[in-house]
C-alpha cells in the first residue's frame, strides 16, 4: 500500500528564556493509505507537538517529515464560532482556502445530510448537544476533503458516555469516507477500540517506545463491539504495562 | 393539566410583575423632571433664585425658539454635530487600523508602546492650545483636538481586545491553511466585535468633550463657541440652552451606538 506519511528521525525542542524543554526526540514512523494509527503516551510527552509538526504547523529541528496530500486537523475542542451558522462553520475550511465551489459545497451539504446535521445548518453552536458539535467539527474538518486526519484527543471534552458514542460516531464516519487517520489519545481502551495499528510513546522528550499492530479476528467490528473481545484485554494489558514499565525508570 | 396551567399562571405573574415594574420606573422618571422643571421655574418666577444667573425653564425654551427662528440654533448644533461626528469616525478608522498593525507586528508593537502609554495619559485639553497654534483655528482643528481625546487610548483598548482572542481558534484557522490576514478576518475582528463597540460607546463621548474644548479655544461657531460667548456677554440663557442641547445630543449619540450594540448581540444570538 501507498506510504501516507513519513517521519524520519524527527526531533523538536521549545526554547524560551528560561531554557530548552525537548519535546521529540528521533521519531521515525509510517503512515500507510487507510490506515488508522493511534498516538498514545503519558500526558505531556508531546503528542500534540508531534502533531503540529506533522500539520507543518511546526518545522522539525532535525529529521524531516513527508506528506503526500492534504491534511486535515481536528483539535481537542470543537472551536465552533458562535457568530456562524453551523453551515458557515462547517464549510469554513473552504472558505478560507477559496475553494467555495460548487461540486465542494455539495459534498458538505451531502455531509451534513447524512451525519444528520442538515436540519440545524442555520442554528448556532450553543444550539447543539456536545457530541453533535464534535460531529459538526469532524466535518467541518472532512469537507475540504483531506488524506490525512490528525485527531487531538478530540473526544476529552466530552463525558463519558457521550464519549463512546461519538467515537463509535466519528470512526464509523472515517470508515465511511475512505480517511487515513492518525489519533492522539491518553485512553488506551479508545486507541485499542478504533486503531489498527498502535504507537506507544515515552516520556518526554517523546521517543517510540514500541509499535503494536492490533489484529482482531473479526475486522469489522465497531469500537463499541472491539471492546467486548478477549484481544482487546490483550492488548490493553500489553500496553499499560509497556507504559508502567516507563513508569518505573523514572 | 393542572399543573401546567398553574405554572402558564405564574409566568404571567412574572410578565406582569415586570411590567408593572417598568411602567412604575417610567412614571417616576417623568415625576422627577416634572418636578425639577416646576420648582425650577416656580423658584424663578417667585424671586427665590436669581433668573438673570439660573435663567428658567421658560425663559430657555423661549430663548431656544429664538434662535430656531434666526437659524443659529441649526448652525451652532449642526457645526458641532459634524465635528463630533468626523472625529468619531476618524478615531474608530484610525484606532482600527493602528491597532491592527500593532497586532500583526508584536515588534512594532513594542517599539511604540511607550509613546502610547504616554500618549494616553496626556490629559489632552493641555494639547489644544498647541493644536491651535500649529495648525490654526478652524474646523480641521476642532476635529483634530476631538480625535486627540479619544484616539490612543482607543488604539490601547482595542489592541487589548484583539490579543484576547484564544489562541486555539487562531490555531484551527492555520490548520485549515489560512494565513494572518484570514485569522483576522475569520476570528479575531468577529471575535473582538462587542468589545470594540464598547469602545466606540467611550469614544463618542470623549470626542464630544474633545470637540467643546476645540470650541471654546477657537471657533466662530458650534455649542462650544456659544458657550464661551454666551458666558463672556452674561447671556445666561443661550448658556444654559447650549449646555442643554449638549445634553440631547450626547444622550442621542449614546443611544444610536447602544442600539448597535443591541442589534450585534441581537444578530449572534440563535433564532428561534
Ligand atoms: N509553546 C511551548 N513552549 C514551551 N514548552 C511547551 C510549549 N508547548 C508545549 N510545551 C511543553 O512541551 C511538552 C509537550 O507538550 P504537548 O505536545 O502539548 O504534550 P501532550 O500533547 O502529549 O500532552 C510539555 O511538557 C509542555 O510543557
Ligand atoms: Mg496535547
Amino acid at each position: 500500500m501507498e506510504t501516507l506519511l513519513q517521519a524520519d528521525h524527527v526531533s523538536y525542542s521549545y526554547h524560551n528564556l528560561s531554557g530548552e524543554t525537548p519535546a521529540l526526540s528521533d521519531i521515525t514512523f509510517s503512515v500507510k493509505k487507510g490506515e488508522f494509527l493511534s498516538l498514545v503516551g503519558p500526558s505531556g510527552c508531546g503528542k500534540s507537538t508531534l502533531l503540529s509538526l506533522l500539520a507543518t504547523l511546526l518545522k522539525p529541528e532535525s529529521g524531516t517529515v513527508t506528506i503526500q496530500g492534504r491534511i486535515g486537523y481536528m483539535l481537542q475542542k470543537d472551536h465552533l464560532f458562535e457568530w456562524r451558522t453551523i453551515w458557515k462553520n462547517v464549510t469554513l475550511g473552504l472558505e478560507i482556502q477559496k475553494r467555495m465551489t460548487q461540486e465542494n459545497l455539495a459534498r458538505a451539504q451531502q455531509m451534513m445530510k447524512d451525519y444528520g446535521l442538515w436540519e440545524f445548518r442555520d442554528a448556532r453552536p450553543s444550539e447543539l448537544s456536545g457530541g453533535m458539535r464534535q460531529r459538526a467539527a469532524l466535518i467541518r474538518t472532512l469537507v475540504p476533503d483531506p488524506d490525512l486526519l490528525l485527531l487531538d484527543e478530540p473526544f476529552s471534552a466530552l463525558d463519558y458516555q457521550t464519549r463512546l458514542h461519538v467515537c463509535d460516531d466519528v470512526c464509523r464516519i472515517i470508515k465511511k469516507e475512505g480517511k487515513t487517520a492518525i489519533l492522539v489519545t491518553h485512553d488506551l481502551s479508545e486507541a485499542i477500540s478504533v486503531s489498527d495499528r498502535v504507537l506507544i510513546l515515552s516520556h518526554r522528550p517523546a521517543s517510540v517506545r514500541r509499535e503494536l499492530p492490533l489484529s482482531f479476528t473479526d475486522s469489522r467490528l465497531t469500537p463499541m463491539a472491539r471492546r467486548q473481545t478477549r484481544e482487546f484485554q490483550d492488548y490493553f494489558n500489553i500496553i499499560w504495562k509497556e507504559l508502567n514499565a516507563d513508569e518505573s525508570e523514572i | 393539566m393542572k399543573a401546567r396551567s398553574e405554572k402558564l399562571t405564574l409566568q404571567e405573574a412574572y410578565v406582569q410583575s415586570h411590567h408593572r415594574h417598568h411602567r412604575l420606573v417610567g412614571l417616576c422618571r417623568f415625576l422627577c423632571f416634572f418636578t425639577f422643571l416646576s420648582a425650577w421655574e416656580l423658584c424663578a418666577d417667585l424671586d427665590i433664585i436669581n433668573s438673570f444667573i439660573f435663567s428658567s425653564p421658560s425663559r430657555i425654551a423661549y430663548t431656544i425658539f429664538l434662535m430656531w427662528q434666526d437659524g443659529s440654533l441649526f448652525l451652532h448644533t449642526g457645526v458641532t454635530l459634524l465635528e463630533i461626528l468626523i472625529s468619531f469616525v476618524l478615531v474608530a478608522i484610525v484606532s482600527l487600523g493602528t491597532a491592527t498593525l500593532l497586532w500583526c507586528s508584536r515588534t512594532l508593537s513594542e517599539i511604540l508602546e511607550p509613546w502610547l502609554v504616554i500618549l494616553n495619559s496626556l490629559p489632552k485639553s493641555a494639547l489644544a492650545p498647541l493644536l491651535i497654534v500649529w495648525l490654526g483655528s478652524g474646523m480641521r482643528t476642532i476635529i483634530i483636538a476631538g480625535m486627540s481625546v479619544a484616539l490612543f487610548g482607543s488604539v490601547i483598548s482595542v489592541c487589548t481586545a484583539f490579543r484576547e482572542s484564544a489562541p486555539e481558534k487562531i490555531r484551527l484557522i492555520y490548520t485549515l491553511g489560512g494565513n494572518q490576514a484570514q485569522v483576522l478576518y475569520c476570528v479575531i475582528f468577529p471575535e473582538s466585535l462587542p468589545a470594540i463597540i464598547s469602545i466606540l460607546k467611550v469614544n463618542i463621548g470623549l470626542c464630544l468633550v474633545g470637540v467643546i474644548i476645540g470650541e471654546f479655544l477657537s471657533a466662530r461657531q458650534g455649542l462650544g463657541y456659544l458657550i464661551i460667548y454666551a458666558s463672556q456677554v452674561f447671556k445666561l440663557n443661550y448658556l444654559i440652552a447650549a449646555l442643554i442641547i449638549l445634553c440631547v445630543i450626547a444622550f442621542g449619540l449614546y443611544q444610536i451606538i447602544a442600539r448597535l450594540e443591541h442589534r450585534v448581540r441581537k444578530s449572534r444570538q440563535a433564532q428561534p
